[in-house]
């Protein structure tokens, strides 16, 4: 045995460690941070902490770099040259604040909507939406609108929640799990180790994508579905598990709104709506009496067959036979559907049996006593152990909000949501869109010194809560609220930097973002949208947007179009809050909320936007942020995550609340809280009561723990939404009922879109160009070790991941003449780009696609210009345009779904040719080299991360052996 | 020329599951992250944020496409040192850098006398070892000795840093040596394998293979044939019949 001197096989790992949130993604696992003197030793997951339990995926574990990073911005900036240029000097955070509350104080004096704030990959929303209400700006979202708006406001208007982190599929109880367009990361680690335990338990798993990597790959069975289509599959499943009775009745009757009366009286006002008493209660008819009742009468067991006369005129029938008419129809066959979906009529039965036999064959039992909301007391909970999850694949289409409520759909007709083995809210949801608030900023509500009447996002249940004037002109510049995008409630991003160039429907005098990158990645029609933040007006020489202020800790592609930049820490350097009111992290069992606290202090420069915002806040005396006297409330975000109090009460965390910290939702502020939260390890949890863990919408023990959490400050159970009265309201609207009326070239789309019962309809583009000009679909998978453009700086993670071929299906590449690291021209109807290949067999046969924000600008992120980001990495985004090609009738309409305004990124078709590579093949279009900031530190050439820390071990080790 | 220690009953290794291996890449960068700055020189990396950026990883998943049209199907293989029985990268050590632990069959390098000739990545079938680009000695994968016997961590972390954070629980680690052992129960009942056995250097490590998928295209003759014959009239009829079935 030779005598190894290095082998020291108890090494001390740390001197120390400290447990906080990972920000590598949106998923916010804890994690324990080692510290061997100031260094970073180690991360690794937290086994206590609620989303992870201990592990820890690729981008969590590539921590260290991405907090290293030499891309780091090292002080506020403010810019120089021209915009683009990337000429910036380097100012105090006084000059700074300053200039940004001069520009802002006579925003808010005059008009506070010239203020756009939108905010990105926030994780603060609840701070950041607050202070744009009290800035007194309708103008506020996160990225929602251009991510996943359709699934989550579908699952809100349907069933009160949508997945992630709005819900869990069962893992320990389920049967059969299938998965609709998961792109492998949200969310990442839970759904991880929920497929780990599937796979122990042998229950199947079965993944519907065009793509057939990560979760497809290890799926028992891989669907590689037509994109854009998903709908129609789902509806084909639905009319084959209806017309065999494969749909618990029972469950419906009690849980949603099948047998509500909807009337029925072509051409009137009320046609389609719900018949209501006169407390405006919607109605059912009991079987038992055959009286017409309020639907939440205890007792009474409601038809889903009857026919009334209604006294007003027309008829009325419960909305299930509304149901069974459309469902039932012959569109919706496998036969009818295998074409368009590329899923043959076989392989649906299959599904549909599998679905069928899970749900029905396999009931879980179990055994525990609950009251339901009318006070029905039930011995057992019996559950319908079929469990999905959904994700941007289904959603990221102009059908996608109907798509994403079809899905919700199918679950309930099993009943398989909130019940034993199926998928299961995590609190504080379930919460229908009628709890929510409805979005503030109508023309009226929109005044010089003063905050908005509520929060800019909400939920819209009519026109009449629509943010258009009397001529129908929306208040928001991304138009969100309007008649192009009514239920977006996540506003629309992606369209604010096109349409306040375009002053339509107005301008803005300062755009004000965080963490967006929007000249690049986060853009559709990338050269474009640079064009629009660098040009001027030719009469004032000024830009068309004048002022931008930006936020973001590194050297992103949109730095150099900003005009002033305030610079953020990493995630390890700073205080947030995992909030209740903002995106909580909780599990189906248990409530749960956490931090991120300073592991390690800055070395540059910079502060957390957070506490930046609330200091911009006092500096603009903004209600909340000062006292009487116009004092700052709150010296940073920690103060504010401590003792701001939303309502008495409740305040953004809900744990170690009151003065002793000993209260759990509701409570004083406590002094001592984010302390207690360090010492439980970052978070805080309480568990549910047993008998509240199940059918949270009806169940009257959860409803109680919800009141005492401070989730609603009454009971609010509800019942699901199936037929959605609306999409009903709007489709009237478009009928022309009702006083907020769509301008009349609308009226046609917004009749065939906004059914109350889910349609399916060829997505946009698609219908838009020509199929044979543009045969293929293109779309993007977000890889498992990469997070947006976070990731791909990371000297760890770009060697998994530095450059992204276009995956092309077997049969084409064979019809190209192409192979591996041959070349394509791929061109839509807006662009064209040149991009190498990479042969798979494992993809829908008319489709392409590549993982998602690998290409880099060259000169961005600190990387070399020559990096294979930008030679060899691409975006499909030169290829969308935020609009949709003209149709004829000289108008361009929203490359968007027409119900939330999501943008659909997943509807792009090409057609792909080959190209020469020549000598030194490089991506097309190749933008020019952008300088970075100033001051910023050198590329080493060689990274050898760790060697202080083994010298440190060594130096140790001898002294212990001298002594 | 190295020798192999005479073959004693402790052998540490990991059982790797491919029906369940996302391809996350959890356990290449953890490792990556536990080992820079443990166990010897750090895995450096050269050319971090270049044109060029490589490094040494004593851990990698690789991803390939399996079969052809519709039976294709991606794979995910981790790959790392097996710490085989007949480790051929030990014997051909010129130097006796190269080793196998007697106590527990693992394979280290000491890197005091590593010469960096190469000749064990060489004569490794399966590339499981890397040199360092930096410091010119040869990385491998140590089971994270610095992790399982360490005194600091808390019983239940005492495994490498690859098994500590796999997501989906794709990694085990144990004594292979001991038939009763968890690792070897899993390797009995799941058929786990040999990476080509073929080279008879018997590796340590083990691949349990994907579970067979039955094709679920069933015509399941009842409910299609129900579905196809079935009637709006009829499914009125259906409905009325299961609603008086329905209790109270």
């Amino acid at each position: 045995m030779p005598d190894d001197k290095n082998l020291n096989l108890s090494p001390k790992p740390s001197d120390r460690i400290a447990k906080t949130t990972c920000y590598m993604c949106a998923c916010r696992c804890g994690i324990n941070v080692h510290m061997k003197g100031d260094e970073i030793r180690y991360i690794e997951g937290n086994r206590d902490h609620p989303v992870n339990q201990g592990v820890l995926c690729a981008k969590g574990s590539a921590g260290i770099m991405q907090h290293l990073s030499p891309a780091r911005l090292r002080s506020p900036l403010k810019r120089v040259g021209k915009r683009g240029e990337g000429k910036f000097a380097a100012i105090s955070w006084d000059e700074a604040m300053e200039m940004a509350t001069s520009w802002l104080k006579p925003i808010r004096e005059n008009d506070p909507k010239k203020l756009a704030f939108f905010t990105g990959r926030d994780q603060s929303q609840a701070l950041t939406g607050w202070w744009a209400q009290q800035f007194g700006t309708p103008n506020f979202a996160a990225h929602g609108g251009f991510c996943s708006v359709n699934m989550a406001a579908a699952g809100i208007y349907t069933i009160g929640g949508a997945f992630w982190e709005f819900g869990s599929p069962d893992w320990d109880r389920t049967e059969l799990f299938l998965m609709f367009g998961v792109a492998e990361d949200h969310d990442s680690n839970p759904l991880k180790m929920g497929l780990g335990k599937l796979k122990e338990r042998g229950i199947r798993t079965i993944s519907i994508n065009p793509v057939q990597t990560g979760y497809s790959a290890v799926a028992d069975d891989w669907v590689g579905i037509t994109p854009g289509t998903d709908g129609l599959l789902i509806m084909s499943l639905i009319h084959v598990l209806m017309k065999t009775g494969q749909i618990d009745l029972d469950y419906l009757m009690r849980y949603t709104n099948a047998p509500w009366l909807v009337i029925r009286n072509p051409g009137q006002a009320d046609d389609g709506l719900f018949l209501r008493d006169k407390d405006n209660k919607p109605q059912v008819i009991d079987t038992k009496t055959g009286k017409t009742v309020a639907f939440d009468t205890p007792g009474i067991r409601p038809k889903l067959k009857a026919e009334i006369k209604v006294k007003s005129g027309g008829m009325a029938t419960p909305s299930f036979m509304l149901m069974v008419d459309e469902w039932l129809d012959e569109t919706y066959t496998p036969e009818a559907t295998e074409d368009r979906t590329g899923v043959s009529a076989s392989r649906v039965y299959g599904l549909a049996k599998s679905i069928a036999d899970a749900a029905f064959s396999r009931e879980v039992v179990i055994n525990e006593p609950w009251v339901d909301w009318k006070g029905e007391r039930h011995e057992t909970m019996i559950g319908r152990p079929v469990s999905m999850h959904a994700m941007r694949g289904i959603s990221a289409h102009s059908n996608g909000f109907q798509t994403c409520r079809a899905l919700h759909i199918l679950q309930i007709l099993i009943g398989s949501v909130e019940s034993p083995g199926g998928f299961r809210f995590k609190p504080p949801y379930p919460k229908p869109a009628h709890i929510h608030p409805r979005p503030a900023g109508k023309a009226d509500q929109v005044k010089a010194n003063t905050p908005l009447a509520g929060a800019p996002l909400g939920y819209v249940l009519s026109p009449d809560d629509l943010l258009v004037d009397a001529d129908g002109t929306p208040s928001r510049i991304d138009k969100a609220y309007s008649w192009d995008a009514p239920l977006s409630a996540h506003g629309l991003m992606h369209m604010v930097i096109s349409n306040a160039y375009a002053g339509d429907p107005y301008t803005v005098d300062v755009l004000f973002m965080y963490m967006a990158n929007m000249a690049w990645n986060s853009s559709m029609n990338t050269r474009g949208v640079i064009d629009m933040l660098t040009e001027t007006d030719p009469e004032t020489g000024e830009y068309r947007i004048p002022k931008i202020i930006y936020s973001d800790a590194y050297s992103s592609e949109m730095v150099a179009y900003a005009d002033l930049i305030l610079p953020d820490t990493t995630y390890l350097e700073r205080h947030d809050c995992i909030s209740l009111l903002d995106r909580p992290i909780c599990e189906p069992d248990a409530v749960a909320d956490a931090i991120r606290w300073p592991v390690v202090e800055p070395d540059r420069d910079v502060r957390g936007f957070q506490s930046v915002l609330l200091d911009l806040g006092a500096r603009l005396g903004l209600p909340g942020m000062v006292d009487d006297a116009g004092k700052p409330l709150y010296a940073d975000y920690a103060d504010y995550m401590t003792n701001h109090q939303r309502k008495p009460g409740i305040g953004p965390l809900a744990g170690f609340r009151g003065s002793d910290g000993t209260n759990a939702g509701r409570g004083a502020p406590n002094t001592n809280q984010i302390q207690q939260y360090i010492e439980n390890g970052g978070f805080w949890s309480e568990e549910l009561p047993e008998n509240a863990r199940f059918f949270k919408m009806a169940n009257s023990h959860y409803q109680d723990f919800a009141v005492r959490m401070g989730f609603f400050d009454k009971p609010e159970p509800y019942v699901f939404q199936i037929y959605s009265e609306e999409l009903q309201k709007f489709k009237l609207a478009a009928e022309g009922h009702g006083k907020v009326q769509p301008p009349d070239h609308m009226r046609d789309q917004i009749k065939t879109c906004f059914t109350p019962l889910p349609v399916w309809y060829e997505p946009f583009e698609g219908s838009a160009v020509d199929a044979k000009t543009y045969p293929i679909h293109a779309l993007t998978q977000r890889p498992m070790a990469m997070y947006h453009s976070w990731g791909s700086q990371n000297p760890w993670l770009r060697q998994i991941h530095g450059h992204n071929p276009l995956f092309i299906p077997g049969n084409l590449a064979r019809s190209l003449d192409v192979t591996d690291g041959d070349w394509v021209w791929v061109e839509s109807h807006h662009g064209k780009i040149k991009v190498p290949v990479a042969v798979m067999e494992g993809i829908n046969p008319n489709t392409v696609w590549t993982w998602n924000a690998i290409g880099k600008r060259r000169g961005a992120w600190q990387l070399d210009k020559d990096a294979p980001e930008s030679r060899k990495g691409f975006l499909l985004n030169h290829l969308i345009h935020e609009l949709l090609p003209m149709k004829g009738d000289g108008l361009r309409w929203a490359n968007s779904d027409p119900i939330t305004g999501q943008a659909a990124w997943y509807d792009l078709k090409v057609n792909i040719t080959k190209a020469e590579a020549g000598d030194h093949p490089v991506i097309e279009p190749d933008f020019p080299v952008i300088a970075a900031p100033p001051d910023m530190p050198e590329r080493p050439d060689v990274l050898r991360y760790g060697d202080t820390i083994i010298a440190q071990e060594i130096a140790q080790n001898k002294k212990g052996e001298n002594q | 020329m190295t020798c192999l220690p005479s073959a004693s009953g402790k052998k540490l290794g990991l059982v790797i599951d491919l029906d369940i291996c996302v391809g996350c890449q959890a356990c290449v960068v953890n490792c990556k992250e536990w080992n820079t700055a443990g166990y010897g020189a750090p895995l450096a990396d050269i050319n971090p944020y270049g044109d060029n950026p490589s490094g040494a990883w004593l851990n990698r998943v690789h991803a390939f496409e399996a079969g052809k049209g519709a039976d294709a199907r991606v794979v995910h293989f981790p790959k790392s040192c097996l710490h085989c029985e007949d480790a051929p990268c030990v014997t051909v050590c010129p130097t006796g850098a190269s080793y196998k632990r007697e106590e527990d069959g693992i394979v280290l390098v000491n890197e005091d006398s590593c010469i960096g000739c190469g000749l064990c990545a060489w004569s490794c079938p399966y590339g499981a070892r890397e040199m360092d680009p930096a410091e010119g000695v040869m990385k491998k994968c140590t089971l994270c000795v610095d992790r399982i016997y360490n005194e600091h961590l808390a019983e239940e972390d005492r495994v490498p840093a690859c098994v500590r954070t796999c997501p989906t629980s794709a990694r085990h680690f144990g004594d292979l040596g001991d038939p009763d052992s968890d690792v070897s129960q899993l390797v009995a009942a799941r058929g786990g394998y040999d990476l080509m056995p073929e080279q008879n250097t018997k590796p340590v490590n083990k691949y349990l293979p994907p579970r067979p998928r039955p094709r679920h295209e069933i015509e399941d003759v009842d409910l299609v044939s129900m579905a196809k014959k079935t009637t709006p009239k009829g499914f009125w009829k259906w409905l009325d019949q299961a609603l008086d079935q329905l209790p109270g």
